[in-house]
């Protein structure tokens, strides 16, 4: 290849003259001196880089467009997100991810990643002795400030030593380098790193840009170090003999990483659970599950360790595990990363490293950290302020503020003040030396096709195996949005690219995502179903299928309700009105009263949330048990849900316009079809799908047997025929039958048939007769293994319609005894209901009894 | 005057029965007197009603007797109580005069890069901020008005205590559990707890250690009236770290340094670290439980016992007179 000749010099730009014609790529890519590029040596890319621009300038510009535009739509189908599933309603962020990988070469690796584990070594020990004989603090090699005065000290923790004797089970380092080539450490995340996952996923869809080369390139792979550390956590897990049970805690969907929760615990094979969702007795943690309690022996957790029990740390934690720290000290779970393992997570800890290093592990420190001072040691302080223009200020520790302020950007009054604030809170500051980020190229995408420099750093992550410390063969690298920016944040633009480790051997082309699922997790998978994702999936089922009733309601109920109240079909809109009565959506009053009014309530009923029985509430609920269940969920379901609530804040928008409201509600039945369809075809149809089919079926029956007993009620007191036909005419309608009572009957709607039909008809979905099968189907399998859930009583509540004497209800019979017959079958349906309603209670002591009850944090003196 | 005096503590902490039962509960307690150099300990036991939990006894990182209790059998209602005979030995106090000037010790603590002694470094624990208790500029501040340039530490500690204690109301339903120190500084007013924390705050903030004690104080009933069972409560003072001293107590609750009257149960950070009884409770209402506790000197329960003893047999013998009910003083 002939571009050599195109490359940069030093301090140059390639002319646009010059034959780059022909190379279009590297054409304009700006050399600059005074920071590292990671593509470009003084004269020439660099070798490890040389077969990736081979590559991309023989595939040329129009393909690698076709190839970001394929990542993108990669990145929107797995559903990749930095912060979504917070709110159902809002927006997710999209993750961000830049086409190019970052490579580096297996000898430059080899030496990362010794330190990387040597530093993880390192910090381990060091947890070890700050939580144990804190002979580091006595030596004087690190000041109390630093333990004492950290919150992420957990003093309840001070002498427990963790199941396995390790602190740091996963750790990450944040790298950067500096102009002359070296990396340096800026930051240690102890607590709880994030951002493997994504490392993951960014493999995953940049692999596959570039199939060929990755393979002919010899890129390390990923999954080895995860088996690694799914392999240590069971191998140290207390596990008692037992076969080792580790899940991964959860903050909950509301967290800013969550699609890697759910996205790591596919990849290890672990239960995703909440808080909520252990419960320790005996100084033994359980996963509350649909067939009990499961003992867990390991946790990994993403929940920040003070929160991981209200009882001995922080008493207003919602989100953690009451005594979960009597049983780490009782020994019997393990816990990754040990609780209080965020203490090392300070600005001013790299400062002290050196030593400690010597003192602990009698090493020199590996990997040196960016240059750091404390403020609170004297002279550290007489030198920061000598040079505070030339450096970054931070605060010492995490979370009181995330300012970081660099000095070369202040102006003199703004100097003086910092300069104030650092004399008065000495201890609450930490100056580093500024590192020149190192550059790598980005593909800059739209219409430009060129390749563009941009501010790089890169997070590296060890993690514990039966054989020491192990290094990501990788990590996650993270770039700039904007071409002179100094911090690298993923909320600020910015991107993130795969990072290629080449290898100087043949690679392993193992990987967990084929590999991870055996016999014993087939066998394991229904068993571990939390009680609460059950509930959630149970629910989502009830709220779907109560949307619709709801929807379809309101929808009829308005539209006979545009027709105005002629008086000789007043008859049969009251009765659709008293079934909207009945179901919550329109007061009492309204049913015979102005026709304003039954329409503001159905405009409420369907828009406000604040009417509990109508559509936006149970929209709303149903958006909640989504969000709970999101991993069990088809991203089709989420986008449903998702365009739904959009559209009814838009419908808000515009109140008082029928037509639209009545668009809106075709829109939402057509969404709740797709949403049953969904569950039918994408979800796995384990224990969890069937609650979901059973709460689907209890529902939809409850709702039946309420709206028949009503209409029948109400039905009796119609005088016209006219009026009769409208009404059966309308129930059909509502309960979705039109259709199947016309190709049964061809004949004008009648009542008999049209009430057989709805309730003995086993063929027809919307029948209860089906309803009662299909439930009937999972219940008797459920009951067979477990306490009796009243399938007879429900029966037999059946059993009433069945031998209900229908031909009292044809129109030959006296009317007096067709009215009686009405209320007869009328009182049979609300048996049934209650029954149904019953029947979900028991189960739900059943499946979901471990989930309930509010706790409380108390305090005495 | 006397030595030594023994005491009898009873606490009691109750959720009363509503209804609605507790599934599982969890509980921490630091309900068992530290025994001390000062503090004799003879016997000291925690038992609940209904007997359906699980107690185990240990020690926290401070060095303080503590207990684990857990309930996973539902119940309504639960009694947790505590009764504890020790005796307090009197100590000698040191003259106020016969301690380094304050700012020589704040010097003492700020960070060198050489060995330091352990007991500095049990000092150091209770140096910084804590939950319940910030370092600022006001805290420092208001340190400031006792802790006048040249001051010894304890003759200091002395006028900070006093300043608190005269110029500060005590005042029950002026403050909750968890006012901050800022809001008790701003309106002079609250409850031993407040007190403490507040004077801790200050300390620290001019770069003191100083610790949260938590225990009993004697109170005497009324004149002429018998002390009452049940209507005393738990107390919080401060202990100030000096130099060839050690930790030495004061009370700003009362302006006194802990003497013969003051029973300790343990020591921390602040309340957080202390607190009698914290716990999670899941299922029940959330009512908050009652707390009762008597301290009474040793010799006058036996007394008083023979007495209670006497009026059953007399009540037996003789025909039931009408029970003589006591008021308790509000």
């Amino acid at each position: 290849m002939p571009y050599r000749s195109h490359l940069p010099a030093a301090g140059r730009r390639i002319a646009p003259d010059r034959p780059s014609m022909s190379h279009p790529l590297l054409a304009h890519y700006p050399y600059r001196p005074d920071s590292y590029d990671e593509l470009i040596g003084d004269e020439d890319v660099r070798p490890h880089w040389q077969a990736f621009v081979d590559h991309i300038e023989e595939t040329g510009s129009d393909t690698l467009r076709g190839r970001a535009a394929q990542l993108e739509r990669g990145i929107q189908q797995n559903g990749v997100t930095y912060n979504v599933y917070a709110d159902p309603r809002g927006a997710g962020r999209p993750w961000s991810l830049d086409l190019l990988p970052l490579i580096l070469p297996a000898d430059e690796w080899r030496g990362i990643a010794a330190a990387i584990a040597q530093r993880a070594r390192l910090l381990d020990t060091l947890l070890g002795d700050l939580y144990g004989p804190q002979t580091t603090l006595e030596k004087g090699l690190l000041p109390t400030e630093l333990v004492y005065g950290h919150k992420g000290f957990l003093w309840p923790c001070q002498g427990i030593r963790p199941a396995g004797g390790h602190y740091l089970h996963l750790y990450a380092a944040d790298l950067a380098r500096s102009p002359d080539g070296r990396w340096w450490v800026i930051a240690d995340r102890t607590q709880a790193p994030s951002g493997a996952g994504y490392a993951l996923e960014n493999r995953l869809l940049v692999s596959r840009a570039f199939p060929d080369l990755f393979r002919d390139m010899q890129v390390h792979t990923l999954a080895g170090f995860f088996r690694g550390l799914q392999r240590a956590l069971a191998a140290q897990a207390p596990s008692d003999g037992e076969p080792p049970l580790s899940v991964l805690l959860t903050p909950g969907p509301f967290n800013e990483t969550y699609f890697e929760h759910v996205y790591l615990a596919r990849y290890l094979g672990f239960p995703l659970v909440e808080g909520q969702d252990l419960t320790v007795r005996d100084d033994t943690v359980f996963l509350k599950t649909v067939s009990g309690l499961k003992r867990v022996h390991a946790i990994l957790r993403r929940l920040d360790d003070d929160f991981c029990d209200p009882v001995e740390l922080r008493a207003d934690s919602a989100l953690g595990v009451p005594g979960l720290l009597g049983a780490v000290r009782a020994g019997k779970v393990l816990v990754a990363n040990a609780l209080g393992s965020g203490l090392l997570e300070s600005a001013a800890l790299p400062g002290f490293l050196p030593g400690i290093c010597r003192h602990l592990l009698g090493e020199e420190l590996a990997m040196p950290s960016v240059a750091t001072w404390w403020c609170g040691e004297a002279p550290a302080r007489a030198e920061v302020l000598d040079n505070l223009r030339n450096l970054v200020l931070k605060p010492t520790f995490p979370g009181r503020s995330s300012e970081v302020l660099f000095g070369d950007r202040l102006a003199e009054d703004q100097l003086d003040a910092l300069a104030a604030r650092i004399e008065a809170h000495p201890t609450e500051f930490v100056a580093q030396e500024l590192v020149k980020l190192s550059r790598a190229p980005v593909w800059a995408g739209g219409h430009r096709r060129k390749l563009r420099p941009r501010a790089m750093g890169l997070r590296v992550y060890a993690a514990i195996t039966p054989e020491g410390y192990s290094v990501l063969p990788g990590g996650l690298a993270r770039v700039a949005g904007v071409e002179n920016t100094r911090i690298l944040t993923l909320q600020k633009g910015g991107s993130s690219k795969d990072t290629w480790v080449l290898s100087d051997g043949p690679v392993s082309t193992f990987s967990l995502l084929k590999n991870v699922i055996g016999v014993d997790d087939l066998i394991g998978e229904t068993g571990t179903l939390s009680s609460r994702l059950a509930e959630n999936l149970f629910w989502f089922g009830r709220y779907s299928e109560r949307c619709d009733a709801v929807a379809r309601l309101a929808r009829l109920a308005l539209t006979r309700l545009s027709e105005g109240r002629r008086t000789e079909r007043a008859g049969a809109l009251a009765v659709m009105l008293d079934l909207a009565a009945g179901a919550g959506l329109i007061d009492e009053e309204a049913v015979d009263g102005p026709v304003v009014k039954a329409e503001l309530d159905l405009f409420r009923a369907v828009l406000d949330r604040r009417a509990d029985h109508g559509l936006a509430a149970n929209l709303q609920r149903l958006s909640w048990c989504a969000t709970q269940a999101r991993e069990h969920l088809s991203l089709d379901h989420w986008h449903a849900l998702k365009r739904l609530s959009a559209e009814i804040e838009a419908c808000r928008e515009r109140a008082s316009d029928t037509s639209a409201l009545l668009e809106f509600l075709d829109e939402a039945l057509t969404t709740f079809v797709s949403l049953s369809g969904f569950a039918m075809d994408t979800m796995t149809r384990d224990m969890g799908w069937r609650l979901h089919i059973v709460g689907r079926r209890l529902e939809r029956l409850d709702n039946l047997a309420s709206t028949l007993a009503r209409f029948l009620r109400r039905y009796t007191g119609l005088d016209s025929q006219l009026n009769r036909e409208l009404a059966v005419e309308a129930l059909l309608e509502l309960c979705d039958s039109v259709i199947t009572y016309r190709t049964r009957y061809r004949a004008q709607p009648e009542l008999l048939p049209a009430i057989h039909l709805l309730a003995m008809d086993e063929a027809n979905p919307h029948a209860l007769a089906f309803q009662l099968r299909m439930a009937g189907n999972y219940l008797s399998r459920f009951e067979k293994s477990g306490s009796p859930l009243g399938m007879a009583e429900f029966e037999q509540a059946f059993a009433g319609i069945q031998v209900f004497p229908w031909k009292r209800l044809e129109a030959s019979t006296p009317e007096a005894d067709r009215h009686a017959a009405c209320v007869l079958l009328a009182t049979r349906l609300e048996a049934l209901a209650d029954a149904g309603r019953q029947l979900s209670d028991r189960l739900a002591m059943r499946f979901f009894s471990h989930v309930g009850g509010n706790r409380q944090a108390t305090f005495a003196a | 005057m006397s030595q030594s005096v023994a005491y009898i503590v009873i606490h009691e902490t109750e959720y009363p029965q509503c209804g609605v039962p507790v599934s599982l509960a969890q509980h921490l307690l630091h309900l068992i007197p530290r025994a001390l150099p000062h503090q004799l300990r003879a016997s000291a036991g925690i038992t609940i009603e209904p007997d359906v939990g699980r107690l185990e006894h240990g020690e926290d990182a401070f060095g303080n007797p503590v207990t684990w209790l857990s309930l996973d059998t539902p119940h309504d209602g639960l009694l947790v109580r505590a009764e504890s005979h020790v005796t307090v030995v009197r100590r000698t106090l040191p003259a106020p005069a016969d301690s380094p000037p304050w700012e020589r010790v704040r010097e003492g603590f700020l960070y060198r890069p050489e060995p330091h002694s352990r007991e500095r470094l049990d000092a150091e624990r209770y140096l910084y901020a804590s939950p319940r208790v910030p370092r600022d500029a006001a805290l420092a501040d208001f340190a400031r008005q006792a802790f006048t340039p040249g001051l010894p530490l304890l003759a200091g500690a002395r006028a900070l205590m006093d300043l608190i204690f005269k110029t500060f109301t005590f005042d029950a339903e002026a403050t909750e559990v968890n006012t901050p120190v800022h809001e008790v500084l701003k309106r002079k007013r609250g409850v031993c707890q407040d007190f403490a924390h507040l004077m801790i705050a200050a300390l620290r903030s001019i770069g003191l250690p100083a610790r949260y004690m938590s225990g009993y104080l004697l109170t005497d009933p009324p004149p002429g009236k018998p002390r009452l069972v049940g209507a005393d409560a738990s107390h919080a003072w401060v202990a100030v770290w000096c130099p060839g001293h050690g930790w030495i107590e004061y009370d700003p609750t009362n302006g006194i340094q802990p003497d013969l009257r003051h029973v300790t149960l343990g020591w921390g950070r602040d309340f957080q670290d202390v607190s009698p009884l914290r716990g999670v409770i899941l299922g029940g209402l959330a009512q908050a439980p009652e707390v009762r506790v008597t301290v009474m000197p040793e010799a006058e329960w036996v007394e008083r016992q023979a007495q209670l003893a006497k009026a059953k047999a007399d009540a037996k013998a003789k025909a039931p007179p009408a029970p003589e009910v006591e008021e308790p003083e509000a």
